[in-house]
């Protein structure tokens, strides 16, 4: 956000997977860019290749082709001691927390230290803080199995930007948690993004998670990135048919709606549409069939979007239409494309 | 018939035992668990795959594993003589205990280490570890419990071996129940040193057990 060159690189980055049975193409002509400050948020269903592309960005796997450069140095370029350098600079968690389950919660947040040949007391201090701003103070000499996932993914976190990383990669960080655990964590990393100015790269499958607080977003489908763009825009006017999916959750709403028109509406904030809609039943004395409806804060601006059925009469529905335009309410079919 | 001087004989084959039982896990742990490492790390999924290293060694072991200990034993006489510059007593009888059973070790070790999760050695490699902190910092310490358990093990199969080792003058328990036990047809002796042979294993099973479950810190 802040500077011109990106943090993250990926430039035609493709992943085969050789395996007995077959070839796996994990990954295929990926590019990306992450700037530093970004929240950035790669999102798909299981199996898309979003673990596969996340540890590409530090080299737990090595691209099949193409390249990943963070902060200017091309990876592939790097000898291994200098590859294990950079990926003290880049912290990561992950969804079961993997957190070194015979060490203390204190000393787990020490390890990062220790390899990075911090002193040992200077290490401790750290790690308390840390813990601190994780609000774990009072269990510093638990071990890891006395705390919950939240708990647990709140250790993993301070763990992971012990040694100020540049970058923090999530992968599917707050899947195994509930929703409200799930919140927490968010703003956690949000407050980290913030305060320490860490880039943030959140692997997901859901899009919840996305809006609530990432800036930019990826969709990956099949290997492939079929969309990339800011938030807003994607949640707005998802481009992709991945990315539709994504934003109406299931592609079974689609298959329901059978030959009738459906409409999707989106509202920014600047109005309401539930007067509008409910006026424009009563005005045509005709029903409209609300099939999904939702409203999010995205980047701090409320949006909603409805999914109406109009009446199968074309030019009742056509009025209704008009009826929509005059009051500037941005709506798109989306009944056939499905 | 268990005289003073027959207790104080069994007084001293437990000491011979227990000296060529924990001397040999000794070295034979240290020759194991090297090895055992090698093979997880080498191993085709492992975190620095080498398949030459990893099959040349697992073929070594396996086959060291396939050989029973009694004929092992009396094939490793040459060497034995070499090392020690005897093939009777205690000492002696270290050479094919250590040989028979560092193979068995290595894959205690191996399964121990590859127990540890997948998930946590990702964690640590992300972190920047290079392969030889993985080992003493991730590794091991993951594994803990479980190779104590594997110690464990490992001590009561070589007190069996050693037993064995009585029939070719091995000295300790397995010697004396040989010589009077089988030879001599003296009950009571045998008797005696089969049970404390089984309390000697199931002393160090319980403090395997306990040891392993104090240093577990995952429940
Ligand atoms: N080490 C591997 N060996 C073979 N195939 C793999 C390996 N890792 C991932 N894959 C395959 O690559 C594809 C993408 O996997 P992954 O990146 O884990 O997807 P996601 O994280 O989006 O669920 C899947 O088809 C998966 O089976
Ligand atoms: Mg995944």
């Amino acid at each position: 956000m802040d500077t011109n060159e990106p943090i993250i690189s990926i430039r035609g980055v493709t992943k085969i997977f050789n395996t007995k049975e077959s070839e796996v193409d994990a990954l295929i002509d990926i590019n990306l860019d992450i700037y530093q400050g970004e929240i950035y948020g790669i999102i798909g269903q299981s199996g898309a290749g979003k673990s596969t592309l996340v540890r590409c960005m530090n080299f737990l796997e090595r691209p099949t082709k193409g390249s990943v450069i963070f902060d200017g140095q091309n990876l592939a370029d790097l000898s291994l001691k200098e590859l294990l350098k950079v990926r003290q600079s880049i912290g990561m968690i992950f969804q079961q927390f993997n957190l070194l389950m015979q060490r203390t919660v204190l000393k787990n947040v020490c390890y990062p230290l220790e390899i990075a040949g911090v002193p040992k007391k200077e290490a401790k201090q750290r790690a308390i803080e840390l813990l601190e701003m994780v609000g774990l103070s009072d269990k510093i000499n638990a071990y890891p199995s006395q705390l919950s996932g939240g708990q647990k993914q709140r250790v993993a976190i301070a763990r992971a930007i012990a040694t100020k990383p540049k970058v923090l990669l999530c992968d599917e960080a707050t899947s195994a948690l509930d929703p409200m655990t799930t919140r927490s964590i968010l703003e956690l990393l949000k407050d980290i993004n913030r305060k320490f100015g860490i880039t943030i790269v959140i692997i997901t499958h859901e899009m919840n998670v996305i809006e609530s607080i990432c800036d930019k977003v990826a969709i990956l489908d099949n290997g492939r990135v079929v969309e990339v763009g800011k938030v807003e825009e994607v949640f707005v006017n998802p481009k992709s048919e991945a990315g539709k999916r994504l934003v109406f959750k299931t592609d079974e709403q689609f298959s329901e709606f059978g030959s009738e028109k459906v409409y999707r509406i989106v509202f920014d904030g600047q109005s309401a549409f539930e007067p509008i809609i409910s006026n424009m039943v009563a005005k045509f004395k005709a029903p409209v069939n609300i099939l999904f409806a939702n409203t999010k804060n995205i980047g701090g601006k409320a949006f909603g979007q409805m999914l109406i059925q109009l009446p199968e009469d074309r030019i009742l529905s056509k009025q209704m239409l008009r009826y929509l335009e005059e009051r500037s309410v941005k709506y798109e079919e989306v009944t056939q494309d499905a | 018939m268990l005289d003073a001087q027959t207790l104080s004989m069994i007084g001293k084959g437990i000491i011979e035992t227990l000296y060529m039982v924990i001397v040999s896990t000794v070295c034979a742990y240290a020759i194991g668990l090297p090895i055992g490492l090698i093979l997880v790390i080498t191993d085709k999924n492992g975190i620095r795959p080498c398949p030459i290293i990893s099959k040349v060694l697992g073929f070594i072991v396996n086959l060291l594993r396939s050989v029973p200990f009694v004929i092992l034993m009396i094939s490793v006489t040459p060497l034995t003589r070499k090392i020690v510059g005897t093939t009777l007593g205690t000492s002696a009888t270290i050479v094919p205990l250590v040989i028979a059973s560092a193979p068995y070790i290595a894959r205690l070790v191996e399964s121990s280490i590859k127990e540890v999760d997948a998930g946590i050695i990702e964690a640590a490699r992300a972190m920047g570890t290079g392969t030889f902190k993985l080992i003493y910092k991730v590794l091991i310490p993951e594994a803990k419990p479980s190779l104590i358990i594997g110690g464990a093990i490992a001590i009561t199969t070589i007190l069996g071996y050693s037993a064995m080792s009585g029939f070719i003058g091995g000295g300790g328990l397995g010697d004396i129940a040989v010589r009077y036990g089988y030879y001599r047809s003296e009950t009571e002796i045998l008797l005696v040193t089969v049970a404390v042979l089984i309390i000697i294993v199931q002393g160090f099973q319980e403090l395997g057990m306990r040891l392993a479950k104090h240093c577990d810190k995952r429940s």
